[in-house]
């Protein structure tokens, strides 16, 4: 058996893992941005999340075309076939990351003149979390880690704590007085965006795993956070 | 059909190794793998093709209804109307497309009253996808048919006899892409009544034809051995194998 290699299948896979990467660190810089938009009061940085939203928009329809055109052209089996698929959804994931992002930037932009209902602790702790669950989420997208990507989906659980805490906060001030409901409201917003960029975070690792393993996973089984709120 | 601890000789040169493997039933089951590694030479042990090759020899078992097909006392010829081949290159007689079809079964029926055999030419190339085809020419001989409907009377040939298996040995490798998804498409209804193995080249034959798929290799001593046998979706999709991997996304081999 003479060893053979498929250079042009191989830069495919290749440009298709770089077009993931480039997503994924876009996303967490956005959602980093935003966040900070919102603690620091700075309107410039919300509108450069929103420019950055329409890059990533376009890179996903790249990533799908290209996917697209390497199944026609290349007809991957196996663990090929598993890495362009697997691709392909990570890149619809990652989209809607940034329109999570995009949505804690557009909350920025409307409501920069009115002040902070309370300093920001918990939502920067949420967005760390998130951000750093998508980074190694990455990082087993690419070391193809299928129980790096395992445990990065169990951190999820904390994003979600997370938001029960603030969404309780929130709806006490909001009960107490009335006239903070349009703020509390904003900031429950954003705590809502980053409960879901943590949900998307494990659905990528998802996608690692079943890239990795061919083993499709459903989703983790989601509480609803405002039903266990009682 | 079963093979249990099957093992292929030529001469002193073991071609194939221990091959355990059961056929499904009405299924279709695939052998790949790379050139030379026994592919055909497995393919061909399921009826006794082999014995036409004098050095050739088989230890182990080849089952067919829980019978040893190589028992002592089994005539080969008996084996073969049981289990049919359809090979490589589509090989009609220079005979009538009726002739053709009606060969095997004159054989073995010599005095078959004319109703009765015109009624299974029919239904063998009604079987075979081909009857509309040919059915106003059926004098007309075989060999002026094209390449795809050589190799479709070649399988009408085959099932007029009505066996219970068909082997097919890279049948669509001298066919066009239209000719090669109608015997694909054929495969399909073919398997309702019958058992079918097929090895092919193509991999992408292999995942969109076939239930089952065997992957053989050959060993440093170049006797081929089967080294995975699963679901056709799993071996296409998720191989235990990483020299299964490796052979169907076409880095080896």
């Amino acid at each position: 058996m003479i060893p053979a290699k498929r250079p042009i299948l191989d830069q495919d896979l290749a440009l298709l893992q770089d077009n993931i990467l480039r997503m994924g660190s876009m996303v967490e810089s956005m959602t980093e941005k935003a966040v900070r938009a919102l603690k620091e009061r700075k309107v410039e940085l919300a509108r450069e999340v929103r420019a950055e939203e329409k890059v990533v928009d376009q890179l996903r329809l790249d990533v799908e075309e290209a996917g697209i055109r390497t199944i026609a052209t290349q007809q991957p089996l196996a663990s090929d076939l598993r890495k362009i698929i697997a691709a392909t959804h990570m890149a619809v994931e990652l989209e809607r990351m940034a329109d999570y992002a995009n949505g804690i930037a557009k909350i920025v932009i409307r409501s920069i003149d009115e002040p902070l209902l309370k300093p920001l602790i918990d939502i920067p702790r949420m967005q760390f979390i998130v951000c750093g669950m998508t980074h190694r989420a990455l990082d087993a997208y690419v070391k193809e880690d299928a129980n790096l990507a395992r445990a990065v989906q169990a951190e999820d659980d904390e994003v979600d704590e997370l938001y029960k805490q603030i969404l309780r906060e929130l709806v006490s001030y909001m009960s107490e007085d009335a006239r903070t409901i349009s703020r509390a409201m904003n900031l429950l917003f954003v705590a809502h965006n980053l409960e879901r960029l943590g949900d998307r975070a494990t659905n990528l690792c998802e996608r690692v795993v079943y890239a990795v393993t061919g083993q499709l996973h459903e989703p983790k089984p989601k509480k609803s956070s405002i039903a266990t709120l009682g | 059909m079963l093979a249990e601890n099957a093992s292929i000789f030529y001469g002193a040169f073991r071609a194939v190794a221990d091959v355990t493997l059961p056929v499904h039933e009405r299924q279709i089951t695939a052998i790949i793998g790379p050139s030379g590694c026994g592919k055909s030479t497995l393919l061909r042990a399921f009826n006794r093709m082999n014995d036409l090759v004098q050095s050739a020899r088989v230890e182990g078992k080849i089952l067919l209804d829980g019978d040893n097909i190589y028992a002592p006392d089994v005539d080969a010829v008996a084996v073969r109307r049981r289990v049919g081949m359809v090979f490589q290159r589509p090989n009609p007689f220079p005979k009538p497309i009726y002739d053709n079809v009606a060969y095997g079964v004159r054989l073995g029926n010599p005095r078959i009253p004319k109703p009765e055999l015109d009624a299974i030419v029919e239904q063998s190339l009604r079987g075979a996808a081909l009857w509309d085809e040919v059915k106003d020419k059926l004098k007309e001989s075989g060999t002026a048919l094209s390449g795809g409907q050589q190799q479709r009377l070649c399988i009408a040939r085959a099932i007029a006899v009505q066996p219970d298996v068909l082997l097919m040995d890279e049948p669509c490798s001298a066919l066009d892409p239209i000719a090669t998804i109608k015997i694909e498409e054929l495969m399909q209804t073919l398997k309702e009544r019958y058992t079918i193995m097929i090895v092919t080249h193509n991999m992408q034959q292999a995942a969109r034809a076939s239930d089952y798929t065997v992957m053989m290799m050959m060993r440093p001593d170049r006797a081929g051995e089967m080294i995975e046998f699963d679901q056709t979706e799993q071996i296409f999709t998720n191989p235990r194998d990483k020299r299964t991997e490796d052979y169907v996304s076409g880095r080896f081999g």
